[in-house]
């Protein structure tokens, strides 16, 4: 029986429209509570601080397979970036960071909740150890099903009851959270050496199409009422005058309303938009066209986005986008590998320098800054680095300085070497905005939460959701002048509660409570055309026998399942 | 210039991890302050006096401050790791990582080395009056930019895997040299007065090795294309001038494609 009651802090919770109110929060038992339910709590003295839930990243590849090469190949990423720690496990690596490193530096942030943004199906055992051994930050992971062979006929014919079957099914067999999306068919079409750079391009040897995997995918995701919507890595990501297909692929959301109990307004998640986001024809003429994408996401409330900001840093790149990495490797001639995840998924890694000196680099982050600062409505977009793509995600708070602060964002420009041209190409250097501290909790936790279907229990301050609380040393009402105090305020919570017990004091952690696996189980009518085609698609193609296919349960970590009934 | 005069007295169990063992740290320190710095044995934390004597004092700055050490040190690592400035000397053998990482200053090991010697070196001069081991002048495991600058000079042989990912700067190795020289090299000058075993110049994109002996086993990857008389090291000869890794990728310049070069000896 633990009491704690957060006195005199300035409360930021969006969920329930609390702009920064001196409230004070009560906490029993791990759940939030009326201040009037508890009888002897300990007292946190939040005077002149920012008390938000903790926060939730929507897409953040943490835990899994490509993850684990990142870090096997890059030793250079942990040369001298060890530090030798007190009580808390060997923290090593920087853009690919080991599990420990991974929940203690998330939680050092307030984070709580972590969503792995590409789970392959055949690996999630691997995924799930990973999880288990991330401390402290709950996690959800979403199985790949844009390049799936199942997926692929099923939908070939508008299936869409049959692939809502092999959805439940698979979901249940990886203990996955919901349908992610990347570069639909393209992936597949990498496994003969091409692409589907146009959502109209047809697949190979499949006759489908991207678009047409999308729309089925959305209809099989509504058709289930999941937690959160379609999560879509868009195909052609990262080349010049790709925002038309960006459109295209956005318009695909057109006409299909949400339909879930868990209280999600979106059918479509665009992610790392500002991949996304190019205008022009080559690398010497690339230039920002936020403004027609965001034009187009601000008029419709069906899609949700999240930035993938760069950080103009050192990071690994690594994605289940197989051809986009083979180009990216073409590009820099640093190390690459590649691999090939039999009937579902490939995936590739490679390291990336986003340099101040590379006129197309400072162009990604005045694209990524845009997306948010152009936004009418930040409960639909939320602040991702797409970690470690554009990024690794321990530069959030640098990110939140930069929307926080024109001031910021100028002295940062000042390092630029292509400055003049980086202005040119893009319209960050005539947006004065500069976001408050309630919007910045709406695009850290409360809009993510809200589109993962979650907003019931992570993202919020409300009387029985989860006791995450992160207190954060600024005050709304005397904001620092010097944006590295914003920047070193949200690096460094001074306190984090995580499921009611105080985790990080300080910035230091001070315990480490239990974590979870949040995964979603849908039940589904028995579908025995679906059965027998996972029979013997398992039989002809698979290297697994189906009953070593499935997650076995010791493999599984404090699980707390989302149940869904379609019956 | 000051000295500080270390003499290993109660030699350590295991390998001594000495990095702290540096000018720049030793700079505007007295004896007495030295001997708390940490060095690891293991992952036991322990002041370096526990280990070795410590005699005088540095100097204002590194460029000051000359370290001197007695004993035998074929058990202590990374002496001189990431040193901007001053000197160290090593009157007998030393252990792995000397001088990784050295930004500026000069080491001189008056015995041999192991491996890893010279890793990942941007700039300054490190001696080695003996021999030295694997990956000299190397670039650590998986890094892609190895040796950047500065000098390298051995004087007797040296193992394989030297000046992996070389990108500029000097290796001078008197005697012979094991397999894989200049691997991915992209810059830089290697030079071995002795034989050279094979995989010479593997996955090479630019720079330069000359081998005043012979190669046993030299990689088809590259063309001999014409004679040069060159003057290397302080001396003229005539080799025998070879281009490739003509199965690697090749920068352009000028319209013309940069080739990284091998020189044997005529």
């Amino acid at each position: 029986m633990t009491e704690l009651i957060i006195k005199n802090g300035f409360v930021f919770d969006p969920l329930q429209g609390i702009k920064g109110d001196r409230m004070d929060i009560a906490i029993k038992d791990g759940k939030i509570v009326e201040t009037s339910a508890l009888s002897n709590p300990k007292t946190i003295d939040a005077a002149g601080m920012a008390v938000m839930a903790g926060g939730v990243d929507i897409h953040s590849h943490v835990v899994g397979p490509k993850v684990n090469v990142g870090r096997l190949f890059r030793p250079e990423d942990k040369l001298f970036k060890s530090p030798h720690k007190k009580w808390t496990r060997m923290e090593m690596g920087s853009s690919v960071p080991s599990t420990f490193k991974t929940g203690y530096d998330y939680a050092r942030m307030g984070y709580v909740f972590v969503n792995e943004a590409a789970m392959p199906p055949l690996h999630s055992p691997h995924v799930h150890e990973e999880i288990r051994d991330t401390p402290i930050i709950d996690n959800a992971a979403m199985p790949v099903f844009g390049n799936n062979w199942f997926t692929f006929e099923y939908l070939k014919n508008h299936e869409i009851e049959n692939n809502a079957a092999y959805t439940a099914w698979l979901l249940r067999a990886t203990r996955g959270f919901g349908i992610k999306v990347v570069n639909p068919g393209g992936s597949e079409a990498w496994g003969w050496g091409l692409n589907c750079e146009h959502i109209h391009d047809p697949v190979p040897y499949f006759d489908i199409t991207p678009a047409q995997i999308v729309k089925g995918l959305i209809e099989t995701n509504e058709y289930l009422g999941l937690p959160h919507s379609m999560h879509l890595h868009c195909n052609n990501l990262g080349n010049p005058g790709n925002y038309v297909d960006t459109l295209e692929s956005l318009k695909l959301a057109e006409g299909y309303a949400p339909k879930n109990n868990f209280g999600r307004d979106q059918v479509m998640h665009i992610t790392h938009l500002q991949f996304n986001a190019y205008g022009g024809d080559s690398w010497g003429n690339i230039e920002s066209r936020t403004e027609d994408i965001m034009d187009y996401v601000n008029a419709h409330d069906n899609i949700t986005v999240d930035l993938g900001q760069v950080t103009l840093d050192e990071t690994t790149t690594m994605t289940a986008d197989g051809p986009f990495e083979h180009h990216l490797c073409s590009l820099n001639h640093l190390k690459w590998a590649n691999t090939d995840v039999e009937l579902e998924t490939s995936a590739g890694v490679v390291p990336y320098i986003y340099s101040r000196n590379v006129k197309v680099c400072t162009i990604q982050w005045a694209i990524g800054l845009e997306l948010a600062l152009l936004s009418k409505d930040l409960m639909r977009v939320f602040l991702t680095t797409d970690h470690p793509n554009a990024g690794p995600f321990t530069r959030y708070p640098q990110v939140i300085t930069w929307l926080m602060s024109r001031a910021a964002r100028d002295e940062t420009m000042k390092t630029f070497k292509w400055l003049d041209r980086t202005i040119d190409a893009t319209s960050i250097d005539n947006i004065d905005r500069e976001l408050s501290l309630y919007e910045i909790a709406q695009m850290t936790r409360a809009g993510p939460a809200k589109a993962l279907g979650v907003s019931n229990t992570y993202g919020g301050l409300a009387p029985g959701m989860d006791a995450d609380i992160a207190i954060y040393p600024l005050n709304p009402e005397d904001m620092p002048s010097d944006p590295a105090a914003i920047e070193k305020a949200f690096a460094r919570c001074a306190w984090l509660v995580k499921d009611g017990v105080v985790t990080v004091r300080d910035g230091e952690i001070v315990a480490e409570p239990a974590k979870r696996t949040v995964w979603v189980d849908v039940k589904v009518p028995e579908n025995a055309q679906v059965q027998r085609d996972i029979y013997e698609h398992f039989l002809r193609h698979y290297s697994v026998q189906l009953d070593n296919y499935s997650l076995f349960e010791e493999h599984l970590h404090n699980p707390r399942v989302i149940e869904v009934d379609t019956t | 210039m000051k000295t500080v005069i270390l003499t290993l007295t109660n030699p350590s169990e295991l390998m001594l991890e000495g990095q702290n063992i540096t000018p720049d740290n030793f700079a505007g320190k007295k004896a007495t302050e030295i001997a708390t710095l940490d060095v690891w044995e293991g992952k036991q934390k322990s002041p370096l006096g526990k280990y070795f004597t410590v005699e005088g004092e540095g100097g204002a700055t590194a460029a000051d401050t000359r370290i001197i050490l007695h004993g035998n040190c074929s058990r202590v690592k990374r002496i001189g790791q990431q040193m901007t400035a001053g000197e160290i000397v090593i009157e007998g053998n030393a252990d792995m990582y000397i001088g990784g990482w050295m930004k500026g200053g000069k080491v001189h090991v008056k015995g041999n080395v192991d491996s890893f010697c010279g890793i990942g070196m941007e700039g300054g001069e490190l001696i080695i009056d003996g021999e030295a081991y694997h990956h000299l002048g190397s670039s650590p495991r998986g890094e892609w930019r190895g040796m950047q600058g500065g000098l390298i000079r051995v004087a007797g042989d040296v193992g394989n895997d030297t000046a992996t990912f070389i990108n500029g700067g000097t290796i001078i190795v008197g005697g012979d040299a094991d397999i894989h020289v200049s691997t991915h090299g992209e810059g830089g000058t290697v030079i071995i007065k002795g034989n050279a075993k094979g995989r010479v110049g593997g996955q090479m994109v630019k720079g330069d090795i000359y081998v005043y002996g012979t190669i046993e086993n030299p990689l088809p990857g590259f063309k001999m294309v014409g004679e040069v008389e060159q003057e290397v090291d302080g001396e003229k000869a005539h080799f025998a001038h070879y281009i490739g890794d003509l199965g690697e990728r090749h920068p352009v310049s000028r319209g013309k494609p940069v080739y990284a070069n091998i020189y044997t000896r005529l």
